[in-house]
């Protein structure tokens, strides 16, 4: 299939009109695309769709009445307060830190900022367990600051703090590795800009530069919220599992499946699952909406 | 606060570095290089014999060889399919594709817990799909295979997500000039898609590896645990923390960073080799 005047193909093709046998150079065949649809269906069916069903399907096995009575319990209650807690302190603090480490690796430069953003990184390439195991080795009976901290009878391990600790690290890089490259793409023109105009530094930050990465930042929030709510390896490494004190919603899960309690299990998962998809929901809003506004800056003049 | 270095057209006005970039390295210092320095001092700590004592012990080997094994094959699973899924979502139109894509994300929100326990439900040998499998003979969860099935659904977003930028910035003209030079479908497949798409595959399967290696939560609930058979090194980690023996998990720990971080200087370096070759020859 050749463009007889040099044109590209895709033009070509497009002149033969609607004759159905006329298939542009990088389509593939039917048979193919619809082999490789296929495929790609049933294999996101079995492994994401099944499971994500599942949870369910399993809250309401023995109908409405029992799954709502599985939030009857008190340990189930004290297990979504103490992770509300963990998400309340560790977003906030690592929002903090995302916004002060994208403000300083976007707007300047510096010597060793790759290295700065590889350390950021850092705690999505240690293994969950790993990630507990290291703040016992520093507040543990025999840590650090073990025998420091038992002298003025400050618990860590297997207490509140380090479920909390144990979090802020899990969660640390999500706000600032979504921050950082758009920061960076958006340069400082515009903070420059402002501040020529005679902005001062929070005035610039707060009118210039975060209504430019609000949905970014906003995703980073959901998602670090999300992971915070959901963290299994490293808090059950540093929690010790008390019922009541140090139990997250997922260690309650993982107590109440090992009860056999499965319907209790379940519907206690259901509620972490329903914070997932809205995550996602929220996710795919937000590209929705960039691939708009993009598609207007095509559209417009200019 | 100016700090000025280099480029001229930046950085000079803009205030606030010197205190963002305390408190970045401040936290960063408190949060995560101070505990991972634990890691290290404790882990050098031991010496190598005390070291090696505990790694080569059979029931560490077997973990090891299972986790690191389950983790290659279930990476290796995730880079054939999730190119599928990544080009059929980037280069097809078909109904239900938004939904799938926003949902290829679903493991990377979805806490592993729920994530374990809703596998199991599916693939236990009464679950959904393990009733129809368990009459073929096919053991899924409380199996390698269940461990390897949790390791794909973890590792799957990875792939796919690192694939479809690189599918989307293909330069559809390099195909059409392959076409129109006579090369079929499946040439220009493997002569020229395979070859540009290369490293961003390596990135995907590396970042699946990575993943699944640490992965904890979806594992331990499809697996039966069992010692020598099932138990994953993550869990032996934990078991040994149960018996108060925070040198031997430190030991566990410091040696599957070490080989993860081999695999993936490793993989690296592949992803080197095959980026300077696509650059250097056509």
């Amino acid at each position: 299939m050749e463009a007889v005047d040099g044109s590209p193909i895709w033009q070509a093709t497009a002149w033969t009109g609607s004759a159905p046998t006329v298939r542009g150079a990088t389509e593939d065949s039917r048979w193919l695309q619809r082999l490789l649809i296929g495929l790609s269906v049933g294999f996101l069916t079995l492994m994401l769709f099944a499971p994500l069903a599942a949870v369910f399907v399993e809250a309401f096995k023995k109908g409405p009445g029992a799954y709502f009575a599985s939030f009857r319990d008190p340990y189930a209650w004290s297990a979504i307060r103490l992770t509300l807690l963990t998400a309340a302190v560790a977003v906030p603090a690592n929002l903090a830190f995302g916004l002060a480490a994208s403000w300083a690796i976007a707007k300047f430069h510096f010597r060793g900022k790759a290295l700065l953003i590889t350390l950021i990184d850092l705690p999505f390439a240690v293994a969950p367990v790993v990630s507990g195991l290291i703040y016992v080795l520093v507040f543990g009976m025999n840590g650090w600051f073990g025998a420091w901290l038992a002298r003025y009878d400050v618990q860590v391990i297997f207490a509140v703090p380090g479920v909390i600790l144990a979090t802020m690290f899990v969660t640390f890089p999500f706000i600032a590795r979504e921050l950082i490259p758009l920061m960076t793409e958006q340069g400082t023109e515009e903070e420059q800009a402002a501040i020529s105009l005679g902005a001062n530094g929070w005035q610039t930050f707060f009118r210039v530069t975060l209504p430019n990465v609000k949905w970014a930042l906003l995703y980073g929030v959901i998602l670090t919220s999300a992971r915070a709510m959901g963290e299994f390896g490293a808090v059950s490494v540093v929690s010790g599992h008390l019922r009541g004190r140090t139990n997250t919603v997922p260690l309650h899960v993982e107590t109440l499946y090992n009860e056999y309690n499965f319907v209790a299990a379940f519907a206690v998962a259901s509620l972490l699952a329903m914070i997932a998809l809205a995550t996602l929901a929220l996710k795919t809003a937000v590209e929705w909406r960039k691939e708009r506004e993009l598609a207007e800056a095509a559209r417009g003049p200019c | 606060m100016f700090h000025y270095l280099g480029n001229p057209n930046r950085a000079r006005v803009l205030p606030g570095f010197g205190i963002t970039m305390g408190y970045t390295v401040l936290y960063l210092s408190v949060i995560v290089l101070l505990p991972l320095s634990a890691l290290l001092l404790k882990s050098a700590g031991l010496g190598w014999e005390r070291l090696w004592q505990t790694i080569s012990h059979p029931r560490v080997l077997a973990s090891f060889k299972l986790t690191f094994g389950a983790a290659t094959i279930a990476a290796t699973i995730n880079a054939l399919f999730g190119l599928i899924v990544a080009w059929t979502l980037t280069r097809y139109k078909f109904p239900g594709k938004r939904l799938m894509d926003a949902m290829i994300d679903l493991p990377f929100a979805m806490p592993t817990a729920v994530s374990g326990i809703a596998l199991t439900a599916v693939y236990a040998p009464r679950g959904w799909i393990g009733q129809y499998l368990e009459p073929l003979g096919l053991k899924v969860a409380y199996t390698p295979l269940g461990i390897t099935l949790a390791l794909v659904f973890i590792g799957l977003p990875f792939v796919v997500r690192t694939l479809q930028p690189a599918l989307a910035d293909l330069d559809q003209e390099i195909e059409e000039a392959a076409a129109s030079l006579g090369a079929s479908r499946l040439q220009t497949f493997w002569r020229v898609i395979v070859p540009t798409i290369l490293p961003a595959l390596l990135t995907g399967f590396a970042l699946a590896l990575a993943r699944a290696i640490g992965e904890y939560g979806s594992v331990i609930f499809i697996s039966s645990n069992l010692p020598m058979k099932t138990e994953i090194a993550s869990l032996l980690i934990i078991s040994k923390l149960d018996q108060y023996d925070v040198a031997g998990a430190t030991a566990i720990a410091a040696a599957m960073l070490a080989i993860s971080f081999g695999m993936l200087l490793a993989i690296n370096a592949v992803q080197h080799f095959v980026a300077r070759r696509a650059e250097g020859g056509a």
